[in-house]
């Protein structure tokens, strides 16, 4: 082994967990078998048998520990440091939430028990449901679609068979030119044509333009409120009324719902269906990319089209697993949802409660504006109207020495920050999308704000230090182009050490 | 509220740096009208004690110590300490989806493990960074192969998991697709001969699940050869990852899509998830994959680094041609599975597989000896169906009192096994566990 | 930007190359330099049959797609596989060895809709001052 680099990480010269591996060794011993060692061949089928997987690695418990601790020395996360992520809410996860998803009742309970065996599991379940219900004012909630993307095609699933129920499923969701790329994705799965609809000069829908797309052929408006430029769509009543009053059903889209807490409810300004991110606004960890939850809340219009099982209550107050429910569009997860993501979220919204959630969102939105106030002198703000829990500039002014939204995105590493959301909406030239969320104090806010305002002196002063950015991470830029053109997306074993096994 | 950062003092400050005098005065974009007037209807604020305390009570009503012989594609396994101990990390656990990946080398560089150990399991040449579940997955690797084909009519074995059968229903209900059926032979198993004469020209894929719903292995070699023959794509479905410890793997038969659930290895049942899907390919239908991809490459020095790959497959940038609306992996879950085989290793998953054997062997060999049936006798792994002289749920309550659970009664999913149960016995099981189970239906058959 | 005399072009940035009854196919210097690093290309099978404007097919780079129009009607009797293993070759030699398809015209009146190079020149010239 040659040491090549010294420097903040525990390790940058620890290679794949394969590349650790040598012969006889184990990381876990089993219990001595209790019962006879059977003849495999026998049981399974002589041609049913493989031998020892090739490359399978052989490391002890300690190289384990070790491996993966260096990894993680490797990666930012939220307990290191704030992530002004637009749109993706990233606040502090409580610890507590983590401690009740580990009871063991609860994590060691089976999808498929007797239901009077797990009354337990299937409490939170109905609790959860019926929070989210009341937070977002909606009537009826399913917690089983296991992410935001699954929300979303739930949603649009339940909004075709309803309108197929009226005599006619439709053929076409009008979307905003500033909404997130899933919306498209998940209304093309649920069979629809999806028509663009762009915003007005304050970001926003249109009316007049909504106006004329609305017809007898769109099945629903899919919107996001407040928008991805933090934006709350003021004129939302008369949006849902013009999408009701021909037959069509509103959809949104619950990412930035973190703004809304206690202050307003999406079931009071006409909202259908909406989808709600857990792993956003009810801060269960995003575990370096999922697992999420995204369940959908409704309204009694399409209440009966839910997926099944629904949990429902019977009259000695026992709870039960509803399957008998015909219209429903069918089942969209197997089981129940993320039951344990869940549970993380109940319990955030037990510990905060109703004043501590509409804290949450008020502070949300003043650490936003804070950061606008503080940075609208130096970087471009294309559409200045009020914000609430995000803002999104423009890095126009940044980029005119040849550089990119990216080459400032990458210098905030070595402030110690995660980048914003970048070159989205895309309705922004080199958008920064900045949401610091409730969780992150004044004097975080205040290191952010400087760390912007010196990387928008260095873009004029050193451009070339922003576009070798980031100079303090264990790897420097990586070759995207590289790993695109000749994909290596698995580890092999060299010649050699196959000849070995 | 302990988890805000701001005290009163901060946010009145805050407040006057921005000419303004209450958090009120930022509400003004949202309309009076559909404001709410009255605080939400939520349970009170809990502190810490307090709320451990109410999930105690929570979790109080969950049965304790109960001896379940439950599987069905949630299967019980032990779990390593060092999974938990790792995956509480903030560094994993805190982070975010990996798109900066000079500040996710960690998250990219395990993804890659993975990735690779599923490729190992398998046998195939490609797998992407997970899916949300085995139901999931199964969705997904069917509309993959209705790309690849460009055929309309899938033929799904009726012993694919009975829930991810309904979901990739619902999933796909709008996709120009048929899905047929195809019902097991007497031995629990699909007939070679049935199938031959259905796969006409205009099917897509075959999708067959083993071990199967019922516990037994199918003969993926036949089938295979079956589907190459009609130019069909063979879809396996795997609900018992670990059976891959000691079983012929798909890819090494001939299988083009491999697609399943992994939360055998190092995953709590969890009431149903967080589980953990995979898909795996071949190499020549990687831009049909959906899901992310971590791919291997260098950094400006030459240093070896991961990053997200083979982005434009995906929603953030082809929007409504995407190849799914999936966006994310489920990488915790999947970190599980990683620190799971490293742990375990070439010697110990064998190991493992092999337990589960034997131990279901065991099982089976003294229940043969009462007057009860075991149906479908045929090559299995950690499963299999036991048939009683009557309805399960004449005797369900013999086993609740004696804190058993036996099986999961089959007469929801097909009613010629009404008094049918699915048993599972896996390597957590002891002997004397075993044993009191047999005991059990003894005094029950 | 290189723009060969020999060549038609059109406003969607292909060139086309005619010899006899067909045409090889590809897309502009201008075209690749807007896409950046090319890292796949996606082709269609040969003996389809495409109308004229219809998508031919897909270049990828690493944060985008375009999709190629075929320039004018015709059947394809050819496609460059090289560009599988060395997508590069788009931003090398985006006229000789990155060729896409060769097809066989339908009606050879469609190349009267095409630019000659000069036309071709003096549109990307305009789109850019607009844009």
């Amino acid at each position: 082994m040659k040491f090549t680099r010294t420097g903040r990480h525990l390790n940058l010269n620890e290679g794949l967990i394969f590349e650790r591996s040598s012969p006889g060794r184990t990381g876990y011993d089993l219990p001595r078998l209790d019962v006879p060692a059977v003849d495999l061949g026998a049981a399974l089928g002589a041609d049913n048998l493989r031998e020892p997987i090739p490359g399978f690695p052989e490391v002890s418990e300690v190289d384990v520990v070790r491996h993966f601790t260096r990894l993680a020395s490797w990666n930012y996360s939220i307990d290191a440091g704030m992530y002004p992520l637009g749109s993706c809410t990233m606040k502090y996860n409580p610890r507590l939430n983590e401690r009740v998803a580990g009871m063991k009742g609860l994590a060691e309970s089976h999808p498929l028990s007797p239901e009077s065996l797990v009354q337990g599991s299937l409490e939170v379940l109905r609790l959860l449901a019926d929070c989210l219900a009341e937070i977002s004012g909606m009537d009826a909630v399913s917690l089983q679609p296991p992410a935001g993307a699954s929300g979303e095609l739930t949603g649009i699933l339940m909004i075709r068979a309803c309108l197929s129920s009226r005599g006619n499923p439709r053929r076409i969701v009008l979307i905003p030119d500033s909404a997130h790329g899933t919306n498209p994705a998940s209304a093309v799965i649920a069979g629809y044509e999806v028509q663009s609809l762009k915003s007005d000069s304050r970001g926003c829908i249109d009316l007049n333009g909504l106006e004329r797309a609305m017809n007898d052929e769109v099945a629903a408006l899919m919107l996001t409120n407040p928008n991805t430029l933090g934006i709350f769509e003021q004129d939302i009543v008369s949006i849902a009324r013009i999408v009701h009053d021909r037959g069509g059903l509103v959809y949104m889209d619950g990412a930035n719902l973190n703004a809304l807490m206690g202050i307003t409810r999406p079931g009071s300004f006409g909202v259908d269906v909406l989808h709600i991110n857990l792993h956003k606004t009810f801060s269960t960890p995003h575990g370096g990319g999922g697992p999420g939850a995204g369940p959908v809340a409704v309204k009694q219009v399409l209440e009966p089209f839910l997926p099944v099982p629904t949990v429902e209550r019977r009259e000695d107050r026992s709870y039960f697993l509803n399957w008998d429910r015909p219209d429903s569009i069918g089942k969209v997860k197997a089981f129940y949802g993320n039951f344990l993501t869940l549970v993380r979220a109940l319990a955030y919204i037990l510990a905060n409660g109703a004043e501590g959630l509409r804290e949450a969102s008020q502070v949300a939105i003043l650490n936003a504006n804070y950061i606008k106030h503080h940075l609208r002198d130096v970087y471009d703000l294309p559409y200045d109207e009020p914000i609430l829990h995000e803002v999104v500039f423009s890095s126009r002014r940044q980029t005119r020495n040849n550089l990119t939204v990216m080459d400032l995105a990458k210098r905030l590493m070595d402030y110690g920050f995660h980048p914003p959301t970048v070159a989205f909406p895309l309705i922004v030239q080199g958008a920064l999308m900045i949401e610091p969320s409730e969780t992150e104090s004044r004097q975080e806010l205040d290191q952010f704000i400087h760390a912007m305002r010196c990387i928008a002196e260095e873009a004029d002063t050193d451009p070339d230090l922003l576009k070798q950015a980031p100079h303090s991470t264990r790897v420097s830029r990586l070759d995207e182009v590289q790993a695109a053109r000749r994909p290596v997306l698995r580890w092999k074993p060299d010649e050699a050490d196959e000849q070995d096994s | 509220m302990r988890y805000l950062s701001t005290s009163a003092e901060q946010q009145a400050l805050m407040l006057k740096a921005l000419g303004l005098h209450s958090l009120e005065d930022l509400l003004t974009s949202i309309p009076e009208a559909i404001r709410l007037r009255s605080p939400l209807d939520l349970p009170p604020a809990l502190s810490e004690p307090e709320l451990l305390a109410r999930f105690g009570e929570l979790e109080a009503g969950n049965a304790p110590r109960i001896l379940s012989f439950l599987g069905a594609g949630v299967n019980q396994h032990f779990i390593p300490l060092v999974i938990d101990s790792l995956c509480s990390r903030g560094e994993f656990l805190t982070s975010y989806t990996p798109y900066q990946a000079e500040i996710s080398q960690g998250t990219l560089q395990a993804v890659f493990e993975f990735q690779t150990f599923i490729c190992q399991l398998t046998g195939m040449e490609i797998s992407n960074a997970s899916m949300y579940d085995g139901s999931s997955a199964l969705a997904e690797a069917v509309l993959m192969a209705r790309r690849i084909s460009r055929r309309g009519r899938v033929l799904m074995a009726r012993t694919v998991h009975p829930e991810y059968r309904s979901v990739v229903e619902t999933v796909t209900q709008h996709q120009d697709l048929t899905i047929q059926t195809v019902d097991h032979g007497d031995d629990g198993r699909l007939d070679p001969a049935e199938l031959e004469a259905r796969l006409g020209e205009d099917v897509g894929a075959l999708v067959v699940q083993s071990p199967n719903f019922l516990g037994n292995l199918e003969s993926l070699d036949i089938l295979a050869d079956l589907c190459r023959q009609k130019g069909v794509l063979l879809v396996v479905n795997i609900a018992e990852l670990l059976s891959l410890g000691i079983v012929r793997s798909p890819g090494s038969v001939g299988a083009d899509i491999v697609c399943g659930e992994a939360q055998s290895m190092g995953i709590s049942p969890g009431y149903g998830g967080p589980h953990l899907g995979f898909l795996a390919t071949r190499e020549k239908f990687v831009r049909n994959l959906p899901g992310r991809l971590v791919g291997q490459t260098v950094d400006r020095h030459g240093q070896r680094g991961y990053v997200l790959t083979l982005a434009t497959r995906e929603q953030h940038i082809r929007r409504e041609k995407a190849t799914s609306n999936i966006c994310t992996n489920q990488n915790l879950t999947a970190l599980m599975v990683t620190l799971f085989c490293s742990l375990l290793g070439r010697k110990g998953l064998r190991e493992l597989a092999i337990q589960n054997v034997a131990k279901v062997q065991y099982g089976l060999a003294a229940l043969r000896k009462l007057p009860v049936d075991v149906l479908f006798e045929g090559p299995r792994f950690n499963e299999f169906v036991l048939q009683l002289n009557r309805p399960y749920r004449e005797v369900e309550e013999k086993f609740h009192s004696a804190g058993v659970v036996p099986g999961l009664p089959l007469a929801r999913f097909d009613p010629r096994l009404e008094n049918a149960l699915l048993v599972s016995i896996t390597e957590t099981k002891s002997r004397a566990e075993i044993d009191r189970l047999v005991e059990l239906v003894e005094a029950a058959a | 930007m290189k723009l060969p005399e020999d060549c038609r072009y059109s406003k969607q940035h292909e060139w086309i190359r005619v010899e006899g009854d067909g045409g090889t196919v590809g897309i502009t210097d201008h075209a690749q330099k807007e896409l950046g690093d090319v890292v796949f290309v996606e082709l269609p099978e040969i003996g389809h049959v495409f109308a004229a404007d219809e998508v031919l097919a897909n270049v990828e780079s690493v944060k985008a797609v375009s999709e190629v129009y075929a320039p004018v009607a015709g059947e394809v009797v050819a496609v460059n596989s090289n560009l599988g293993s060395s997508p590069e070759l788009v931003n090398e030699d985006p006229y000789g060895e990155a060729w896409f398809v060769r097809i066989r015209l339908v009606d050879s009146s469609d190349l009267d809709n095409l630019l000659t190079a000069d036309q071709y020149r003096k549109y990307v010239e305009e789109e850019e001052s607009t844009g």
